[in-house]
């Protein structure tokens, strides 16, 4: 649940021209895509920022939820994140800790303020919605290389970009969809749109990233994301504020008892 | 304790030089309105068959440089049935400092330990405001120094508590209480530093893959009094106590909780192994104080299916199995049962839970009945509902004997400020 580290926004991207040459099949192509993506994004360290969620049904109507995140990278494995929620109030104070892997499940452990209990959650419960909205539990998580297999469709024009469009298929059997469609731009690798596809094989949810702003000169984060489910009609609109990198958090801000401290 | 106070001015000075550059506060406060309707005849004359109160729960929180904060957390009470449920207590008030890896809590506080769902054996730090809820959860706050020192995976703990919470009790006019009233406001000892008695506990507590594991020590005053037959009167069939009188023995408890989480199950357990002061009463004779040991454990799993019938609805199934080597003189009542509970979760923008449960005597066929569900209203405003059901209740049951007239239904409106 590294929510929107730089893995996070699925900036599959292209490798320089000679790799892609060397790739041999549509697999290989999604691939080399996807890792040099995930490499050109490496070296954040840490981040934090305030998250908004405004969840709208088919008839317009809206609720929100804040929470603020922090995550930090870690070599050789999935990222480690922290999650405090503020809205809806009655959640308020809530905390969940992450430990993402590059194989197998995810570490959770979720922090109950009432009861100032920490519990450990499974953490296969990849389809079920995050917070009511419209993101599912994986649509959030760190997105390391491994969970999924890609495949390099095509190049297209988006808008006043050009992409690059690659089909992925999702590693975990407990996954709720059979495929993603993405679109990234080919000048700077960032996730311009996602489709996914539930596992009828139809056309579930769209996801758009907007208003990217590029940190430590190196970093690019969307400042908004709108996800639209196509079969009910409901949205989700995910902002983001007050990112900030390099804050020095390390392991010893990311264990239980920092959980059980957060506010 | 020199020491201590020089860490605390060190932390209030480290902050008060930095307050300009970070500082950051909290300030939540919570009401809620509790309506419960007791449908049966009251077992005792003086009873009511409603009972309405309302709560507030504030909390302020501060915090300098990250590393230092001050928690301030008032809690009150006010039952128009019931005296003695009318209460305030300071559930939080402390200061906090860390000091890289280990952390340091000097003052009025609340901690949780354990993995079982329905029954908290292993958790022993706070007492249980018991006129909150029979469910155990409600604690009131507790003096401690804590030492918690952070080693990656595993944790090391150390609590001095220097003053002892005694078990508030229903009164006369509430259901939910014992067969007789309680003189709470003449507490026995085994210890002649009785509240004074100062506790402690130490706690190694980590995780090491899918294992989650604490393993503690706690050694002072018992949480749970013994409640004993007091102000007998000779009555034609013989001398009858007319109350109950609370006695709080030393114990001491080493304990081991675990879970283990793999895939959608989570396998947990609590055990106890205890050594306990308790008052032998034989009519006729001043009480003669005895040490008993015993152990005493609870495990089972929790199992969820997610997204079940193409909904994002999950259901969950539990299963626990409490035992006691006291049989009879269990004073949790749990001394052979089994609790089996469904939890159905909407994930739906409104956050509709439910978690219905039985607890079954296997010895006597008392069956414990209980149903929780709540829904959101809109971003500030809860409701809650709570059903409470006691069955066949054996009059062998000492302990829920008495509450055999008291099923309730509960409807609770929490508003957040």
């Amino acid at each position: 649940m590294t929510l929107l580290t730089p893995k996070t926004l699925l900036v599959t991207a292209l490798t320089a021209l000679p790799l892609l040459a060397q790739a041999q099949t549509p697999e290989e192509q999604g691939l080399a895509i996807a890792v040099e993506a995930d490499q050109r994004d490496e070296g954040w360290g840490d981040s934090e920022s305030t998250m908004t969620m405004v969840l709208r049904n088919k008839h317009g109507q809206e609720s929100v939820r804040e929470m603020r995140n922090r995550s930090l990278e870690v070599d050789g494995d999935g990222d480690k994140s922290l999650i405090i929620f503020d809205q809806p109030k009655d959640v308020r104070g809530t905390a969940l800790l992450t430990f993402s892997h590059k194989d197998g499940n995810d570490d959770q452990w979720l922090y109950l303020p009432a009861l100032k209990r920490v519990k450990r959650i499974a953490s296969n419960n990849k389809s079920g919605p995050f917070m009511g909205s419209e993101f599912a539990y994986e649509d959030i998580s760190s997105q390391e290389v491994e969970k999924y297999t890609y495949k390099f469709l095509r190049e297209e024009p988006c808008g006043e970009l050009s992409c690059f469009v690659i089909e992925r298929y999702p590693v975990d059997e407990k996954s709720g969809y059979t495929k993603q469609i993405s679109w990234i731009d080919s000048s700077e690798y960032r996730a311009q749109k996602i489709d996914f596809y539930d596992r009828k094989k139809s056309h579930l949810k769209t996801l758009t990233f907007h208003d990217y702003s590029q940190y430590l000169d190196k970093h690019w984060r969307p400042a908004r994301m709108e996800m639209v489910n196509l079969q009910t009609g409901k949205s989700t609109t995910l902002t983001f504020s007050d990112y900030a990198f390099q804050n020095g958090l390390s392991d010893k801000d990311f264990d239980q008892a920092s959980l059980a401290r957060a506010r | 304790m020199h020491r201590i106070a020089h860490i605390l001015a060190t932390g209030l000075l480290v902050a008060s030089h930095s307050a300009a550059a970070e500082f950051y506060q909290q300030l939540d406060t919570e009401w809620s309105l509790e309506a419960r309707a007791f449908p049966d005849n009251a077992a005792f004359a003086s009873q009511s068959d409603g009972q309405l109160s309302v709560s507030l729960l504030s909390e302020w929180y501060a915090e300098w440089n990250r590393d230092f904060s001050v928690t301030i957390a008032p809690f009150a009470r006010f039952d128009a049935q019931d005296d003695e449920r009318s209460h305030i207590d300071l559930r939080e008030f402390y200061w906090q400092g860390v000091f890289d890896r280990v952390e340091l809590r000097l003052g009025i506080s609340k901690v949780f330990w354990g993995k079982t769902e329905l029954l908290h054996l292993v958790d022993i730090i706070n007492q249980t405001d018991a006129v909150e809820n029979i469910d155990g959860e409600d604690k009131l706050g507790q003096p401690m120094v804590r030492l918690n020192w952070a080693l990656g995976g595993v944790s090391l703990q150390a609590y001095a508590l220097p003053y002892f919470r005694e078990r508030p009790f229903a009164g006369e006019d509430g259901r939910l209480r014992a067969p007789l009233p309680v003189l709470q406001d003449d507490a026995l000892y085994q210890s002649s530093d009785e509240q004074s008695h100062l506790d402690y506990a130490v706690r190694v507590q980590g995780y090491a893959g899918a294992l989650d594991y604490g393993l503690a020590w706690f050694s002072g005053t018992a949480r749970n009094p013994q409640l004993l037959a007091a102000n007998i009167v000779n009555t034609p069939d013989g001398p009858q106590a007319t109350a109950l009188q609370p006695f709080y023995g030393l114990l001491d408890q080493l304990s081991l909780d675990a879970q283990y989480t793999v895939g959608s199950w989570l396998l947990k357990l609590e055990a106890v192994w205890r050594e306990q002061g308790l008052l032998a009463q034989v009519p006729g004779q001043a009480p003669q104080l005895i040490e008993v040991d015993y152990g005493a454990a609870t495990g089972g799993f929790e199992y969820t299916r997610y997204g079940v019938f193409e909904s994002a609805w999950d259901i969950g199934y539990l299963a626990e199995y409490l035992w006691d080597e006291r049989n009879d003189a269990a004073d949790n009542g749990f001394q052979n049962d089994l609790f089996l509970a469904t939890r159905l979760a909407a994930n739906d923008v409104l956050d509709t839970t439910l978690l219905a449960g039985v607890v079954m005597d296997l010895d006597r066929g008392s069956r414990f009945i209980s149903v929780e569900a709540s829904r959101r209203l809109d971003g500030s405003t809860k409701l809650s509902l709570e059903l409470r059901l006691f069955n066949n209740i054996d009059a062998r049951d000492t302990l829920f004997y008495p509450l055999r007239q008291d099923d309730y239904i509960q409807l609770e409106l929490t508003r957040y400020l």
